[in-house]
């Protein structure tokens, strides 16, 4: 890493160097902000403008109803309330299984690294084929039981769901911290006179937060970005998520592409905040459950 | 004292071990018994044991190759240039230079846009009466006339591609930076001191070194790509002319349009049999990566 205040090295033998950097990098921020940038910008720009030939890239005027719609609207049939509700389902849902998932998944983590027992690697193998698993292996008999049960179109049973697939993650991605954690903390501690449940709650999981962190925050994001089960599963405003409210904008035979930006935008607050500020924690999730180094 | 300690070990697997098999178990071999057993609620044989019937149909039809053949070109295509482009980028933001440190930290944004959001954001670009991918390249006389690339059966495949490229590329850019930051830089030094250009130490250092994380990624970015659903869904649903049509595609439609439960079971086994192949090779692998 570099210190702040360096002064670039613009010497003649670095310059061309320096420059052609520079270009690519240009180049580079342009195809990773330009779509985003246009999904903003089709989102503020009058329905006019949106459909003009030849299309201005700079509209005159814009505006800032359709947000307005999302949050204010309490008409059932409008798209913007539709997805007001979606929005919050998602939020519902993916809060509760980022937190039941982190409970459940990091106790078996740390029974995978710590503790030995028979049958682990077996039940490991299992854990990490269920996580890669394609749901349509699953998909036909899980309607008709849940078609049986009446948990269809309900956000307690698509929680139930999630957490099928979300806890292997999370227990893949857990034992690599928590294996990374010295057997000889836990030794002390129970010299120290130190339960095995103790040394877990006020030894492990403490040095294992900023891994819990890392692991809940890609499990809150796998959640929100869930669309198969979703689609499937949800039908009514009672338990729809946001991925499946904007699946049906697109599938409306008139299609409002600024509406459908607006979702856009709203559906990618929270996970692109969250990934920015947390960005050190997510690479360190995503490197955790790759590549074993 | 070893009893003790298996039995705390189960304990604590316990909770999750009821979470994930007890929504798993039942549906995964329910589904194997369909793929074995017509339940296809049309059809005049519903209940009859079929044995391998419906292997045999799907791998004898020429819309499973059909498939199969779409399904390998995405795969393929979009893993190729996810590796290859976040190698560059990541080569890119390796260096120092004015601006880097913003473009570390703007590169990870696609990543964290929904699949679904993506979809729309690429459909949305690539309309063909009003959107803004035909507004430039006219403006840059690319073409003559506004195309409806998602329309076209021969440039639909392509333009899912680039959509999903650019939403996934920062994960493999992610995964390169933290490998190349792993590499001891005193290397790159000696190497100059003995007179290798930036070639030769690429190719005697930084590869070498990477080469792990490579197969990583295009392991387990095959797996991700071989089930991709929902921006198939969200973009094309299959069509125009079934160009865009893949393995797992074709098993929803089965399953939740035509009412076909039995092939779409044995379609989804088929998928399953080579998401187990390469789980091993991916296992085998971390295990190889473990071992050095």
């Amino acid at each position: 890493m570099k210190q702040r205040g360096r002064r670039w090295d613009f010497s003649p033998g670095k310059r061309g160097r320096t420059i052609l950097y520079m270009s690519l990098g240009l180049l580079l921020a342009l195809v990773v902000l330009g779509p985003v940038v246009w999904m903003f910008m089709t989102s503020i720009m009058r329905a006019v403008d949106l459909t003009a030939k030849p299309l201005k890239l700079i509209p005159e005027t814009v505006t800032f109803e359709r947000f307005r719609q999302v949050f204010l609207s309490d008409n059932g049939s409008d798209p913007a309330y539709v997805f007001r509700i979606a929005l919050i389902n998602s939020f519902i849902i993916a809060a509760a299984v980022t937190l039941l998932s982190l409970i459940v998944g990091s106790l078996g983590a740390y029974s995978f690294a710590h503790v030995r027992f028979r049958g682990k690697n077996g039940l490991m193998l299992t854990i990490l084929f269920t996580y890669m698993l394609p749901p349509a292996a699953l998909i036909i008999p899980l309607y008709r039981i849940y078609n049986r049960f009446g948990w269809l179109d309900k956000r307690g049973p698509l929680i139930i769901l999630y957490l099928s697939f979300i806890v292997p993650f999370i227990i893949w991605v857990m034992q690599d911290f928590f294996g990374s954690i010295s057997k000889s903390f836990e030794e002390a501690a129970q010299v120290d006179g130190a339960t095995r449940l103790q040394t877990l709650f006020y030894i492990f999981m403490p040095i294992a937060r900023p891994g819990a962190i890392a692991t809940g925050i890609l499990a809150f994001l796998m959640s929100w970005d869930e669309f198969f089960y979703s689609l499937i599963f949800t039908s009514s405003l009672s338990a729809k998520t946001m991925p499946v409210a904007i699946a049906e904008f697109n599938g409306k035979f008139t299609i409002d592409y600024g509406m459908i930006s607006v979702a856009g935008i709203l559906g990618s607050l929270i996970p692109v905040s969250i990934t920015v500020i947390f960005q050190k924690y997510i690479v360190m999730g995503m490197t955790a459950g790759g590549v074993k180094e | 004292m070893k009893r003790e300690e298996e039995r705390y070990g189960y304990a604590l697997i316990t909770p999750s071990m009821i979470v994930v098999f007890g929504i798993i178990i039942i549906p995964i071999i329910t589904t194997l018994v369909y793929s074995f057993v017509n339940i296809d609620p049309l059809s005049s044989h519903n209940g009859e044991f079929a044995g391998l019937g419906f292997y045999q149909k799907a791998l004898t039809s020429s819309a499973f190759w059909e498939d199969l053949g779409r399904t390998l070109y995405f795969t393929v295509a979009s893993t190729a240039i996810e590796t290859a482009f976040g190698l560059m980028i990541a080569l890119l933001l390796n260096e120092e230079f004015p601006g880097v440190r913003f473009l570390r930290s703007i590169v990870i944004i696609p990543w964290a846009i929904p699949t679904v959001v993506n979809g729309s954001l690429w459909k949305l670009m690539l309309n063909g009466e009003y959107g803004v991918i035909n507004a430039i390249l006219m403006r840059l006389h690319l073409i003559d006339a506004y195309q409806s690339w998602l329309g076209n059966p021969s440039t639909a495949m392509l333009c899912i591609i680039v959509a999903d490229a650019w939403k996934m590329t920062p994960l493999a850019v992610i995964f390169f930076l933290a490998a190349l930051q792993g590499i001891d830089q005193t290397r790159y030094e000696a190497a100059r001191v003995d007179g290798a250009g930036a070639f030769r130490s690429f190719f005697a250092i930084t590869l070498p070194a990477i080469k792990p994380t490579i197969m990583v990624i295009i392991v387990m970015r095959t797996v991700e790509k071989f089930k991709a659903f929902d921006i198939f869904y969200l973009m094309t649903r299959g069509g125009p002319a079934n160009s865009t049509k893949t393995l797992m595609y074709d098993t929803y439609l089965q399953a939740f349009t035509n009412l076909n439960y039995s092939e779409a079971a044995t379609l989804a086994y088929l998928i399953v049999l080579v998401v187990v192949l390469m789980t091993i090779i991916y296992i085998r692998m971390m295990k190889r990566g473990d071992e050095r």
